[in-house]
């Protein structure tokens, strides 16, 4: 009985040894595909080992393509152009793919292998984008479900961004994810600390990164960051200037904002802040303590369920109610907007009936 | 592993036809269902099916009457079956990535969905169950892929003309998909008289 035991569990194991060995000989000789050459932008050379993806071939080398999934073809925005060496597009590429991109040699990178020699084509602050790894030093509870993180970075050192722009935050493999993902964050602190960022990071329930981040990092934990990414921030000029945000959209802002003051901007600047109720606001003091370095600088934070506890008696009211009793007239204005795709929606929608020019608005929307 | 029984031809003919794995047995329906909605497609998957049901009915006979008659390990079959067959398509997944682009782009996606297609599956346990010889069963696994083929090609030709026709709303879709599957079934059942099989 025993011995027919053995033998059935040693010849099961045996057949898929045999098999696993025939798989590893084959990655190892069919899967090889030696390296290859990738043109970025008709300029940098690099040498990628051949047969991974164009995602994973990329990040070996240091260049880093934005995606939030992790590489598992379900996010859609690690697309890449690949303009010679591409062949045809697969079939798990075709859901994120308009005609348009299909037409121009836009392929999704985590599904697209590298087999041939490339010639790609990748925005030109990609090239910039490094991986960091950083400790937690600081983390502060700025409302109920609003946390500030400070990660001091341990190699490299600095990082180079401009006000407004992103970084990606790897969250570790815990209970709610078994692969490593990507969640992007603006960057709250000013540039010009460039061994230190501050993210602010809201708590959503159930949502894979803010419950890491809320329930389980600490202070002392080592986590890897890269970035920056995008191209939110303060255009040049002396146009007057609204805000808008809600939520955790104050980071680019605030980013904006101290890099306003460092580098002693005249502007004008309104900065309408909205949410629900007294508890949900933050970084009071050091608004009004920005609203004294910058000399036209303006900070409105409006509640829009008022309670009688709260002993409120700043602004109440929606942004897109109360926006025309602070500029009655946008004709003139830029516009910077960061909070929820719908938010931002309705801001456009009330920021054009006061006759903000439409390629004046500039948002990040964070979905 | 006797050679007695049925001629290849005859094996090859029920297994299109009068013994049809999908529309007699109604093994690999998911697959069947889900990629018959485009002439095309359905073609690629079918291939793959018959490539793959070819392939592994040979290479799974030879395991079992090589490997687990003789160490009398019988109630093993499936686990053993079901590993080399995933096994079998991650390696031709990979050969034909590396040798065909075209080929790739046709059959390539839809190897890894064969893997647990259970019409595979269901043709290694045919040709043990019927104790065919190793050239009935390769011509066994052959003619069940064919069969295979011909199904959800019909199926999809069907479906596309579905697509013009005017179908109650609590049907459309898997609903009337599955009734017309049934339709096909008794068609092919009409076979069974030709050749005095089943």
């Amino acid at each position: 009985m025993v011995m027919e035991l053995l033998i059935s569990v040693g010849v099961v194991a045996a057949i898929a040894v045999a098999l696993a060995v025939l798989m590893v000989i084959a990655d190892a000789t069919i899967g090889n595909y030696g390296e290859k050459k990738v043109t970025v932008n008709d300029d940098k050379e690099l040498t990628v080992t051949g047969g991974l993806t164009l995602l994973t071939a990329l990040k070996e080398q240091g260049l880093f393509i934005p995606s939030a999934c992790g590489g598992r073809g379900s996010c859609g925005l690690c697309k890449v152009k690949v303009a010679a060496g591409g062949g045809e597009i697969l079939a798990t590429e075709l859901p994120w793919l308009s005609a348009g991109e299909r037409a121009a040699k836009v392929r999704l990178s985590c599904q697209f292998k590298v087999k041939n020699d490339l010639k790609i084509a990748v925005p030109q602050e990609l090239l910039s984008v490094r991986e960091y790894t950083a400790e937690v030093t600081r983390i502060v509870d700025l409302t109920r479900d609003l946390k500030e993180v400070t990660f001091a970075l341990r190699g490299p050192a600095t990082i180079d961004f401009k006000a407004g722009q992103y970084v990606q935050l790897e969250v570790s493999p815990y209970e709610l994810t078994d692969e490593p993902l990507y969640r992007a964050y603006s960057v709250a602190s000013a540039p010009s600390m460039k061994d230190r960022l501050e993210l602010e990071i809201k708590y959503v329930p159930e949502g894979i990164a803010t419950t890491w981040v809320h329930r389980h990092l600490a202070v002392g934990d080592i986590v890897t960051l890269n970035g920056p990414y995008g191209d939110f921030g303060l255009h040049d000029g002396d146009r007057d200037i609204i805000m808008m945000a809600t939520g955790s959209g104050m980071a680019p802002m605030r980013s904006i904002l101290l890099d306003m003051a460092e580098k002693g901007s005249a502007r004008k600047v309104t900065y309408l802040f909205g949410c629900k109720e007294r508890c949900d606001l933050f970084l009071l003091d050091e608004m009004r303590e920005l609203e004294k370095r910058l000399p036209n600088f303006r900070f409105v934070p409006a509640i829009s369920r008022p309670n009688a506890e709260d002993g409120w008696d700043g602004q109440t009211g929606r942004l897109t109610d109360i926006l025309p009793q602070y500029i009655p007239n946008g004709a003139a204005i830029e516009a910077y907007l960061c909070a929820g795709s719908a938010v931002i929606k309705s801001y456009i929608a009330a920021l054009t009936a006061i006759g903000v020019a439409r390629e004046r608005i500039y948002f990040d929307d964070f979905g | 592993m006797s050679g007695q029984g049925p001629g290849l031809f005859t094996i090859f003919f029920a297994a299109v036809f009068t013994g049809n794995i999908l529309l007699t047995l109604y093994l690999g329906m998911c697959s069947f269902l889900a990629v018959s909605r485009q002439v095309r497609t359905a073609i690629g998957l079918g291939a793959a099916v018959v490539f793959v049901m070819t392939a592994t009915s040979a290479i799974n006979w030879l395991v079992y009457y090589y490997l687990l008659l003789p160490f009398d390990l019988d109630h093993l079959k499936y686990i053993v079956f079901i590993i080399v067959v995933a096994a079998f398509v991650q390696l031709v997944e990979m050969v034909i990535e590396r040798v065909s682009e075209p080929l790739y782009q046709a059959l390539g996606i839809f190897l890894p969905l064969i893997t647990v297609n259970c019409a595979i599956l269901g043709a290694a346990l045919f040709m043990i169950i019927r104790h065919y010889s190793l050239a009935q069963s390769v011509v066994y696994g052959a003619g069940s892929g064919v069969g295979w083929l011909v199904a959800i090609v019909a199926m999809a030709g069907i479906r596309e003309r579905l697509k013009n026709a005017r179908i109650p709303r609590g049907l459309d879709g898997a609903g009337i998909a599955l009734i017309i599957a049934g339709i096909m079934a008794m068609a092919f059942m009409g076979f069974a008289g030709m050749l005095g099989l089943n």
